[in-house]
């Protein structure tokens, strides 16, 4: 297969996360085969492709729930393939996993606590995040689970934001949401990124993922087959890309 | 009928107490810990050896006991039960039943199968009347123990931050890791806590009674017919299944002192087959 064509006109600033050849795989089945992506200081990326091109994959690369070789994966220049989950979050790399998985045992508020355990210093706190999300702090008792889908998505933000990190991974925040509620969701991004947050998002939506986005990594069948400017790229670039035919 | 029903009460407190470390283990890690009853065993014989070394004092003996307890919990959780974690339940099955046989073949060889108990000077048999019914000093110092412990679990887990982390890690525990849990070391607390009961219900149940090696299994399965009944993931529903098994267990021993114990095992059933998710469960 031909290299993927990178359509950067401009370098990217400087990475936050780096990865050289990241592969992964769950037992027999390999899901990435050598991955290089870049996420540089305050940019918020989007990682687009077909349903099993390997994003979640990826993100739980990042994180730790997937194991990798650890010079595969660096964050500011430290090596951190294949480290415990709760190392990686001590390092600032929190993930707004896919589906919320919220704990249902706890309440709004004692997700939002869950998200703190890590303690970073850093501007996001309970205030704060009921600031930004005004409904959670009327909804704060109640079960997590018991809250509609575009909540729910608020506090598994909020909860990842709890932990000040300086990388923030979204995994598919409009999966089973209103288009009207995803636009919600979305708004509150530029607050989140004007703390100087760094921002990967995973969408299916291509047209979300190009605009919130400053770059757009697009991946199929575990490899990435486009990257580029999200205002430079054509339909028909992405089209290719995404679907290979 | 009445002193029936609080002499049931107060059987049932102990067995709250057999019942509240088996409820905490499972709710928290779905661990089921065949050698449960061994161990309350153990800590009851460790009691009476405490004792005999300190001069025969009950008290400090049950106050040295609860805290090794704690310890012994924690390094068997962290360096062994821990291995036997994942979706499968018989490594932890097979490796607790291993500890059951060690436990009880143990105390077997170096403490024959004589019972033992645990002197009180006289608080054993200390009673008072209340109307028609003797109701005894201990039985009811021991319902009023686990009356506290429920209360006191209860709180750990609904309003402190390790209760919140044992709920989570129970929930959902690669995302309480992807929020800087470190899930092994959360299990091996919450069998910390769950073998100082164990160790307090011992004991208690060497002061009260007497303690043999070969004790075990039966503990085991009064507190087990106690979570069962009370439903899985609420201490409060645990102490009112043990209640109700005190209960039932005491109405039977009226009838025939040999159909306690099988009273209690035919309503256990009976909750099996009619509601077998207990009178309290907590849906998750």
């Amino acid at each position: 297969m031909a290299a993927a064509p990178n359509l950067q006109e401009r370098p990217a600033p400087a990475a936050v996360i780096a990865t050289h050849g990241l592969t992964a795989s769950y037992g027999d089945a390999q899901a990435l085969f050598g991955i290089d992506f870049q996420l540089g200081e305050n940019e918020v990326v989007a990682i687009i492709g077909a349903n099993g091109a390997g994003k979640s994959t990826f993100l739980k690369c990042l994180t730790g729930l997937v194991p990798a070789r650890r010079e595969s994966i660096e964050l500011h220049g430290e090596r951190i393939g294949g480290l415990a989950p709760n190392a990686i979050v001590k390092r600032g790399v929190a993930m707004v996993p896919e589906g919320r998985r919220l704990f249902p045992s706890l309440s709004v508020e004692e997700n939002l606590l869950m998200g703190a355990f890590a303690r970073r210093p850093g501007p996001w706190s309970l205030e704060r995040l009921y600031a930004l999300f005004p409904i959670l702090k009327e909804k704060r008792h109640h079960p997590g689970t018991a809250l509609s889908g575009g909540q729910q998505q608020m506090v598994a933000i909020g909860r990842a934001l709890m932990s000040n990190p300086q990388v923030l991974l979204c995994d598919e925040l409009s999966l089973g949401l209103a288009p009207i509620v995803i636009k919600e969701i979305y708004d509150a991004l530029p607050a989140i990124v004007a703390e100087g947050m760094s921002v990967v998002v995973v969408e299916q939506d291509v047209a979300v993922a190009q605009r919130v986005s400053s770059r757009v990594y697009c991946f199929q069948e575990g490899r990435v087959s486009l990257v580029g400017p999200s205002d430079a790229l054509s339909r028909e670039q992405i089209s290719l890309a995404y679907f290979g035919v | 009928m009445l002193d029936t029903l609080i002499q049931g009460l107060l059987l049932g407190g102990l067995y709250a107490l057999f019942a509240l470390g088996l409820s905490l283990m499972f709710g928290v890690m779905r661990l089921t810990n065949i050698a449960h009853g061994d161990f309350i065993v153990l800590a009851g014989f460790a009691g009476v050896l405490v004792a005999g070394a300190l001069g025969g004092q009950a008290w400090p003996a049950a106050l040295l006991v609860i805290p090794i307890a704690f310890g012994l919990g924690w390094l068997l959780q962290r360096h062994l039960l821990n291995r036997t974690y994942g979706r499968d339940p018989l490594p932890s099955l097979v490796v607790t039943f291993g500890l059951s046989i060690v436990v009880q073949n143990a105390l077997l060889e170096f403490l024959s199968a004589d019972p033992r108990s645990l002197p009180t000077g006289g608080l054993s048999t200390a009673s008072f009347a209340l109307g028609q019914t003797q109701v005894g000093v201990l039985p009811l110092a021991i319902f009023c123990v686990a009356l506290g412990c429920t209360a006191a679990l209860q709180w750990l887990f609904a309003r402190t931050a390790v209760g919140r982390a044992f709920r989570a890690v129970s929930d959902d525990r690669s995302i309480a890791e992807l929020m800087g849990l470190d899930s092994m070391r959360v299990y091996a607390l919450a069998t910390a806590v769950a073998f100082a009961l164990i160790a307090l219900a011992g004991v208690l149940q060497a002061m009260r009674t007497t303690v043999a090696p070969t004790d075990g299994p039966q503990l085991l399965i009064y507190a087990f017919e106690a979570v069962i009944i009370g439903g899985m993931g609420s201490f409060w529903g645990t102490l009112i299944g043990a209640l109700v098994l005190g209960v039932v267990q005491q109405i039977g021993f009226r009838f025939d002192p040999g159909w306690g114990i099988w009273f209690g095992h035919l309503v256990f059933l009976a909750m099996l087959v009619v509601r077998p998710q207990g009178l309290f469960p907590k849906t998750r």
